[in-house]
């Protein structure tokens, strides 16, 4: 009894030696995610413009439907989303818009402190998807 | 004899003054004691706990205890409806009291010479100052039992109950492991039972075994964690105080924290020799007074609480039995030696 007693006390005491603290403070410290983590949604941007073509894959995956494309033709002739918007309030960051854009125009950052005031601000316009 | 009677007792004016200065300034440590406890605790269990515990407040979070203060002293004063008024408000101050008086006979050094005159650090030695304590350590339990029932509430109640059934077990058991030490010591006075001690003398060493009961039963008389059953807060939403806010809460957690400062100070007299040691007098006292606190917030952030079956098991079918023993064993050895 007395053995199991003193273990129990030694652990406790080892972990009160500096260094054993698993504590992140975090709005200091901030953990930095994966590759992998899926936080907000960006607009890869390509030649002054985003690389988008409008082909309404993301949309149409979208399992929370959260994605409104509209398409339209630029001066040059080719493809683009007049309108791209996501409502972050609905997105459920599953990914599967990543996966299914054809022309890598659309990618996951690490950011992840998306909390705000107002339900206009989780509106993510285009121009705020391309930052 | 207290030297302090021989030489101050002929000046009033001069023995006042060194009373008053002692009065004021343990209770200043003590009371100092009490609010940085606090956060020597949260942040030793927190490492414990492989946490940081307070950072936020000052730096590494020093200022914490006097943030909490004023929180707590901001807070509503809540009394329940159908809670005996009195009774609710003379409570907290019953069990904070004990635990501040109860250092009055505690020896926290050598005589220190001031001018011609030997003044003794401790308050006031009485002759059954041992007898003392146990009436002082007794009577807080008063304050539990009457927080328990005053507050009309099923588990402050509760709380109250087990703290009562708690004391008598535990107290017992303490009692009697001091009997052999009175067997060697010959007095009940703290300063002669520090003057028995002297040259490293300790009773730990002498009575190791009357030493862990006597600091098990310790740590039961004053609810620290495995023994915690009066507050439990995990079944009892912190039992006894369940009902109480504001500066009257405060005044059971410093209480709580009073408790465990005199009754560390008691160990350090009866067992570890009192200011007998390598440095100058109070810092070896202060040196053991701290060590006992540590040991028991180590214990807390180490063991579970105990089952009330187990407590009463440990306190009757163990501890007392083991006391009885030591008390005949070292009765025998006295004997034996003469």
């Amino acid at each position: 009894m007395f053995k199991e007693f003193a273990k129990g006390l030694s652990i406790t005491f080892k972990h009160l030696m500096p260094g054993h603290s698993t504590t992140v403070e975090y709005p200091k410290q901030k953990l930095a995610p994966s590759a992998r983590f899926r936080g907000l949604h960006r607009l890869v941007p390509a030649h002054q413009r985003e690389k988008c073509v409008a082909c309404y894959l993301c949309p149409t995956v979208c399992p929370a439907k959260c994605i409104t494309v509209d398409a339209a033709e630029n001066e040059r002739g080719e493809k683009y989303p007049r309108v791209y918007t996501i409502d972050l309030l609905r997105c459920i960051f599953c990914g599967y818009c990543v996966e299914a854009c054809p022309v890598e125009a659309l990618e996951m950052t690490g950011t992840y402190e998306l909390a705000n005031y107002k339900r206009a601000d989780f509106e993510f316009t285009k121009e705020r998807l391309l930052k | 004899m207290t030297p302090e009677i021989v030489t101050l007792a002929n000046n009033p004016a001069l023995y006042l003054v060194s009373m008053f200065a002692k009065i004021f300034g343990v209770f200043a440590v003590v009371m100092g004691m009490v609010a940085y406890a606090t956060w020597v605790e949260r942040k030793v269990i927190g490492r414990m706990q492989t946490r940081l515990g307070p950072t936020m407040t000052g730096p590494a979070g020093l200022l914490q205890p006097i943030a909490d203060g004023l929180k707590l002293f901001f807070k509503e004063d809540i009394i329940p409806t159908k809670a005996h008024k009195v009774a609710f408000l003379l409570a907290p101050m019953m069990i904070l009291v004990p635990a501040l008086i109860t250092f009055a006979v505690v020896p926290f050094g050598g005589d220190i010479r001031v001018g011609d005159y030997l003044v003794p650090l401790q308050i006031t030695d009485l002759n059954v100052g041992v007898l003392y304590i146990f009436a002082m350590s007794g009577l807080g339990v008063y304050g539990i039992v009457l927080a328990g029932w005053s507050s009309n509430s099923k588990y402050s109640l509760l709380g109250g109950i087990r703290s009562s059934a708690q004391m008598i077990s535990y107290e017992l058991a303490m009692g009697l492991s001091l009997v052999s030490i009175f067997m060697l010591s010959e007095t009940l006075s703290l300063r002669g039972l520090v003057e028995a001690q002297s040259g490293y003398g300790w009773y730990a060493f002498k009575q190791p075994l009357a030493f862990v009961l006597f600091f098990v039963a310790m740590m039961a008389e004053v609810n620290r964690t495995p023994f915690d059953l009066p507050e439990a807060e995990t079944e009892l939403v912190s039992g006894f105080c369940t009902e109480y806010s504001s500066m009257k809460y405060a005044l059971f957690f410093m209480a709580e924290y009073a408790n465990m400062i005199t009754m560390s100070g008691i160990t350090a007299t009866l067992f570890l020799g009192g200011a007998d040691g390598p440095f100058p007098g109070v810092i070896n006292f202060l040196i053991k007074v701290f060590a006992c606190m540590f040991f028991m917030i180590w214990v807390r952030a180490t063991f579970p609480r105990l089952r009330y079956d187990q407590l009463m098991n440990l306190g009757w079918k163990i501890m007392i039995p083991l006391t009885l023993v030591n008390i005949a064993v070292t009765a025998v050895v006295i004997v034996v030696l003469q």
